[in-house]
């Protein structure tokens, strides 16, 4: 169960070598949190983060999952659940592609979609029924600022991340009442082996950084949470910009 | 019987978690609604006064006992009373106050059930002399989780599992209770200041015994050589004779007032150090050095808060979180530890008491042991608070102190055995008589009850 300050026991993370999921679980370990649950592609680097979270004091378990693969959801994660209650899940899976190679191959595109989008339903889904069945729970969905405004240079993950994002608000008001909640992250850049070829943007952020506004929109039960929070009005002027203007801005 | 979905918190309204609400309106009711709560199982609830999370159930049912309220039979001679579990100590003061009785603790509220009274154990000002509320309980009927009604005597296993037990054991349905005899509804009260913490102490110490009911309010944000300073109010039941002409025509009036009910949206942040501190100043302030023998009515002595409906929701959607604590006698240096550090944070508290427990009662998770105690309410949203706490759980346990289940919403599972002796026990024997864990709670889930 959560306690007054919205901090989970046992937690769920799916993309289970996400660095910012990672750090959040990290962090939330520190505080209260003791079952761990990594969901992810079977590797050594699965089997590496749930070593390292074990050497903190938690429970750590790995369980196989596959984003590309909807029609295991169910069942792999039905079996997470039936373990016991899970106080928060962590959907952190995600892949960023390379705008220039995918916009020449569709396939390798159409996985990007498929993985943060697609994957994200059938997964947000199956979890959603679950954390309404235990009558709580929080869903916490890693989303993107790329996601709020298609840009000319990344806007094949930006529209995976624009879907991800639409679903989790609107699986969040499906939920509302049920006491589930449904909580959108969207991180600005993070720096992390994802983003390390890119070159710096104003406004980046760390996963330590991701991680502490986690648990401070945990305690607040908050919908959305920008990181850092600066990005909320960056995007909204952003959003509000004539299309001629926003093609020729650097961002 | 009607089932809603509904959110529930507790009095503190943080963690909400979602339950199908089901309201009996009989003990045959009860029973099937006990035998039909589904795999996630079921708690009773009374009128959601504990603070934290032990009348919520996520996913689970949440039995609304408030609907079986009668009280069944006074013994006016005697001075006890039989009732149904979800009787208020609100609604037993009206009906035996004009009879010449009143309840034999009582908690800073009257609007606690019975039934929540004995799960919770609670306790009043008048610990040191009259212990906890089922001290006064002579039996009670239980519905355990294979639907039975068992009647449970003082002495039993059960009983002391159940005193305490945050309705884990079973649903107590009805319960025999000792009154208090009392001359009028009036209270007699001195009132004195105390400087510091350790004047307070000496104050309490020496002059308790003199007073069937004592508590101190305290000042948790004055710092340095002001750390502690306080207000005793100590007082008993005023005899007919110190009464004035005038309220001896009626000396057993109980003619509660209630002002508007706090607004449903305050801003958060509403109560900060500020405006606590400033409310504090003015409170210490307009206490009497020393006043003896004011004749105050019974809700302004015992629960000047039931005044106002609601009275929860100035702190904002964020809620808030009780914190307390007891330490033993010979401890005084942890408490003196955790009342310094609690004012150099600047915990803006405004209801803080400290109050001296006297001996323990037999229930195996009661809270009081003979010592100090201390209670204080925080805002949920100061940063850092979380931690905090952890910290002062630390020297609580270090001391052989506990912190007090029916305020809890946040302690770390791993200190529960310590603090609680008897958990063991208990677990046990709700494995013998609940295999099912058909009485589940969001609090036995977090602390693995």
């Amino acid at each position: 169960m959560k306690d007054a300050f919205g901090l989970p026991q046992s937690l769920l993370v799916l993309g289970g070598t996400s660095e910012i999921a990672l750090a959040t679980a990290r962090r939330l370990i520190t505080r209260r949190t003791r079952a761990v649950w990594l969901a992810g592609r079977p590797t050594p680097a699965l089997e590496e983060a749930a070593g390292r979270l074990r050497g903190l004091g938690a429970d750590v378990r790995t369980v196989a999952f596959d984003a590309l693969d909807p029609e295991s959801h169910e069942a792999v994660l039905g079996k997470v659940f039936a373990e016991g209650d899970i106080d928060m899940v962590l959907m952190a899976f995600g892949v960023l592609g390379d705008q220039a190679v995918d916009e020449k191959e569709p396939v390798a595109a159409v996985r990007v979609a498929q993985t943060n989008y697609t994957g994200a339903v059938s997964s947000g889904l199956v979890c959603a029924r679950a954390l309404q069945t235990q009558g709580h729970g929080s869903l916490v969905v890693l989303s993107s600022v790329a996601g709020e405004r298609a840009r000319r240079s990344n806007f094949i993950y930006g529209s995976s991340k624009a879907g991800l994002d639409a679903f989790a608000q609107g699986l969040g008001d499906a939920l509302h009442g049920t006491g589930a909640h449904v909580m959108v992250v969207r991180p600005g850049f993070v720096r992390t082996r994802m983003t390390a070829h890119l070159p710096e943007v104003p406004l980046s952020t760390t996963p330590e950084a991701v991680a502490a506004a986690i648990e401070l929109g945990l305690r607040r039960r908050s919908e959305t949470v920008w990181v850092p929070g600066a990005l909320r009005m960056v995007m909204s002027a952003l959003r509000h910009t004539p299309r001629a203007v926003f093609r020729r801005l650097p961002v | 019987m009607p089932a809603d979905s509904v959110s529930v918190t507790g009095w503190g309204r943080t963690a909400p978690t979602t339950a199908r609400l089901v309201r009996p309106r009989t003990y045959g009711e009860a029973a099937a609604a006990v035998r039909e709560c589904g795999a996630r199982g079921g708690i009773a609830r009374g009128l959601g006064r504990a603070y934290g999370d032990a009348a919520q159930n996520a996913g689970g049912a949440v039995l609304d006992m408030t609907g079986l309220d009668r009280i069944h039979a006074v013994d006016a001679g005697g001075g006890t009373v039989l009732c149904d579990a979800g009787v208020s100590l609100h609604r037993l003061m009206e009906v035996l106050l004009p009879l010449g009785w009143f309840v034999p603790v009582t908690p800073g509220t009257r609007y606690v059930t019975v039934g929540g009274a004995i799960g919770a154990d609670i306790h009043g000002k008048n610990h040191h002399v009259s212990g906890s509320f089922s001290r006064h309980v002579l039996s009670f009927e239980l519905l355990t989780a294979d639907g039975e009604i068992r009647t449970v005597g003082r002495g039993t296993p059960l009983f002391d599992a159940t005193a305490g037990g945050m309705g884990l054991t079973g649903v107590i349905l009805t319960a025999t209770v000792r009154l208090q005899p009392v001359e009028s509804a009036l209270m007699s009260v001195d009132t004195e200041r105390a400087t510091d913490l350790d004047d307070l102490m000496a104050r309490l110490t020496t002059g308790d015994h003199r007073y069937r009911y004592s508590v101190a309010w305290i000042d948790l944000l004055a710092r340095g050589a002001r750390t502690g300073r306080s207000v005793l109010t100590r007082g008993d039941h005023a005899p007919l004779d110190a009464l004035p002409p005038r309220a001896r025509r009626h000396p057993l009036a109980f003619r509660p007032s209630r002002l508007p009910a706090a607004p449903a949206f305050v801003p958060e942040g509403l109560l900060g150090r500020t405006t606590v501190g400033l409310f504090n100043e003015l409170w210490y302030r307009k206490a009497p050095r020393a006043r003896r023998g004011e004749l105050q009515p019974i809700p302004a002595f015992f629960h000047p808060l039931d005044g106002v409906p609601h009275w929860n929701r100035v702190y904002g959607r964020g809620g808030f979180v009780q914190y307390q604590f007891v330490v033993g006698h010979g401890r005084e240096e942890t408490l003196r530890r955790i009342v310094r550090r609690i004012s150099e944070r600047g915990c803006p508290s405004f209801l803080a008491v400290l109050k001296r427990f006297g001996e323990g009662d037999p229930g195996w998770l009661s809270f009081p042991v003979p010592g100090w105690t201390l209670a204080l309410d925080i805002p949920a949203n100061l940063p850092g608070l979380g931690a905090f706490l952890d910290e002062l759980d630390e020297e609580v346990a270090g001391a052989g102190g506990r912190v007090y289940l029916a305020k809890d919403a946040r302690l770390r599972p791993e200190l529960l055995a310590a603090m609680y002796p008897r958990l063991g026990a208990f677990r046990s024997l709700r494995r013998e008589l609940d295999p099912r864990g058909v009485f589940t709670s969001d609090l036995s889930r977090r602390l693995g009850l």
